[in-house]
């Protein structure tokens, strides 16, 4: 009996229309968790919200396999004794001169960030087209927190109707970010901005003062750009040409079973597409966190907190049954508890919890690893947090 | 120190040609850490291994796959990656010009100056042409092995490319639903207003600093020293119960200020 998949994300419109009720309920439990929650102040107003990239990660994030098809995971190796490092093994240094260093403890770092700093205050409003579109980083939404929208809703639309931004600096992840909240179709929305000692200026490359040019040449050049001129811009034009060639190889080679591995569902967690971000259907966790004012996820966040007693002993299902499995029978495949086949011990009894700790998100594995005081958790993907919390408890 | 140019390519839209250099404007300003080996304090290497055994598979070992939706895995070869790549060259081929403001910030990913290539004067021109017709290019080329779009404009009279993010890769704001409720309050809106009014001011990105970056190279510097740090606990802030109350006490606060 197929079941359906946490991960299973990009789905057609006939299925997802199918399969709402389902849908729902499952990104209250397994769905993607906000980057970021804070506070908003605008004079003595506070608005707690949450963030959500704006942006997905490409289209394609290829994964590196061995030969037989087994997917790999980025490890970190001690080279003197010439095996894998654990990450309770590792902590983080700054290179001062070549090969001394510095070691900083992540709890130094995050002392850094005073209290404030975990608040965007909205101290300073500014037109929308001042800023200079150099300075545009990322884009991230805001949703409003715990059914608080009155606060929200207020500054949204007071915002449109102004057309302005608010400006702010506030501290996330070990970074201070410069943002300009942005309000479009009663949304919120944090753009990151560059800050200006990270843009050159001309003068910097140094690129040549301006001098006047030829005026035919101009004069041809302007008629051959009039030629090419139209008013609006269909999002088509900006399709990812090169990622869309390799998804129709890769639904050649599907189409005549060419190359194809079947994976059991949990050989998924450990291995992070390169091109990094969870894939995931984000629209439909904004659309639902947005109209209802609650980050999804929200009544999982409890227990998740607490862990399970240890399946000691109990062995992971071995890689080698699911990997070779025919493709038609993708899915019906036994729960494997993570990875692993449970023959180094440390790595056995690990192997149940990491499947479990594969289940939160990533701010969740990081406030954990935060609790455990684990170094170098803030440059952890979601795989590699578990990974390092599993090897600890 | 100067910059050094990124990559060189050439403008072509109906017969003209412009040889450029890209140069990147964005500076990586953030602090970089390395991982080490608590042990000895030696720097780690990474490495791709089996995680079923721990052992290093080296790169020539490596292939790529693509994860379908329905979790099965397509591998590709090398070769067959290579054949997918598309035609590298030096053409920045502009499609289409619009005018300013059609391709926002949402789209936009990162800057890059344009210096000539040789010929200034066909460089001038261009630069000259853009700011009289007040269009923007929409351009297309391939740079080390990626393809990019992007948009051809000026930066304070300097020609530059911004490049752009894929159509797959921006969430339309249409497709989403804002929070619902009831009506806003009048007098609540209008102080809402009348407060971003009173806190309104130029966009000067020289006021803003990363002053987090100065306090982790502080740090290092003190630890450098031998000296050690206190860790300070964050709370997170209340949400506001009286709207009202909160937006009269801004604006009174606002105004005993100016």
């Amino acid at each position: 009996m197929p079941k359906p998949k946490p991960k299973d994300k990009r789905k057609t419109k006939e299925k997802k229309a199918s399969a709402q009720g389902e849908e729902k309920k499952r990104f209250h439990t397994s769905g993607p968790r906000p980057l970021w929650s804070g506070t908003i102040t605008f004079g003595l107003v506070s608005l707690p919200v949450n963030l959500y990239p704006a942006n997905r990660p490409k289209p394609v994030s290829l994964r590196m396999v061995d030969n037989d098809g087994t997917p790999l995971a980025r490890r970190y190796f001690c080279e003197k004794e010439e095996r894998v490092l654990d990450y309770d093994e590792l902590i983080r240094g700054y290179e001062v001169e070549k090969n001394e260093f510095v070691v900083v403890e992540d709890r130094e770092l995050e002392s850094l960030a005073p209290e404030k700093s975990q608040e965007i205050d909205l101290k300073r409003f500014v037109g929308l087209d001042e800023i200079d579109p150099m300075y545009f980083e990322r884009a991230y939404f805001m949703t409003p927190d715990k059914g608080v929208t009155k606060a929200y809703r207020l500054l949204a639309e007071s915002m449109e109707a102004t057309g302005r931004a608010g400006i702010a600096t506030f501290v996330m992840r070990g970074k201070e970010y410069l943002v300009a909240i942005i309000a479009e179709k009663g949304i919120l929305r944090a753009e990151t901005l560059r800050f200006a000692e990270e843009l050159r200026t001309p003068d910097d490359i140094p690129l040549p003062e301006p001098s006047k040019a030829d005026k035919n040449r101009v004069k041809a050049m302007q008629q051959a750009i009039d030629a090419l001129v139209e008013e609006d811009l269909e999002r088509e034009a900006l399709q990812d040409q090169q990622s869309q060639r390799i998804i129709a190889r890769a639904q050649e080679k599907l189409a005549h079973g060419e190359d194809v591995i079947a994976l059991g569902e949990e050989d998924e967690p450990e291995v992070e597409p390169e091109q990094g971000g969870e894939v995931i259907d984000l629209m439909q966790v904004l659309k639902q966190s947005l109209a209802e004012g609650r980050p999804p996820g929200q009544e999982a966040r409890d227990d998740a907190g607490k862990s399970q007693p240890d399946k000691r002993g109990k062995p992971a299902a071995k890689r080698s049954e699911t990997k070779k499995r025919p493709s038609g029978q993708r899915g019906t495949g036994k729960k494997a508890a993570g990875q692993g086949d449970g023959k180094a011990a440390p790595r056995g009894k690990r192997s149940a919890k990491l499947a479990e700790l594969e289940n939160l998100s990533r701010d969740e594995l990081y406030e954990r690893a935060q609790q455990l005081d684990l170094p170098g958790r803030s440059r952890m993907s979601k795989a590699e947090l578990a990974k390092a919390i599993a090897s600890v408890r | 120190m100067p910059a050094r140019a990124m990559w060189k390519g050439v403008i072509r839209f109906g017969e003209v040609e412009v040889p450029v250099k890209l140069y990147s404007a964005v500076q990586d300003r953030s602090v970089h850490f390395r991982l080490l080996h608590e042990k000895d304090r030696s720097p780690v290497k990474q490495a791709m291994v089996n995680p079923d055994t721990d052992e290093i598979v080296p790169h020539a070992e490596t292939r790529r796959a693509y994860r379908t939706d329905e979790g099965s895995l397509v591998v590709f070869d090398k070769q067959e990656l290579e054949a997918l790549e598309p035609d590298s060259g030096r053409d920045i081929e502009v499609i289409r010009f619009m005018p300013p403001q059609v391709v926002d910030h949402r789209w936009y990913d990162r800057p890059y100056y344009l210096g000539p290539d040789g010929s200034e004067s066909l460089y001038f021109a261009l630069a000259e042409a853009l700011a009289n017709s007040g269009k923007e290019g929409l351009a297309r080329w391939v740079m080390r092995k990626k393809s990019y779009v992007g948009a051809l404009r000026l930066h304070r009279g300097v020609p530059m490319l911004m490049s752009l993010r894929h159509e797959e890769q921006v969430v339309p704001v249409d497709a989403l639903e804002p929070p619902k409720g009831k009506a806003l309050d009048a007098r609540e809106l209008d102080m809402a207003r009348q407060l971003i009014g009173m806190l309104e001011a130029d966009f000067d990105p020289e006021e803003y600093h990363d002053e987090y970056r100065e306090r982790v190279l502080e740090l290092i510097e003190a630890k450098r020293r031998g000296k050690s740090v206190k860790v300070t606990p964050i709370r997170r802030r209340e949400a506001s119960d009286d709207l009202s109350k909160a937006l009269e006490a801004s604006l009174k606060k606002e105004r005993k200020r100016a």
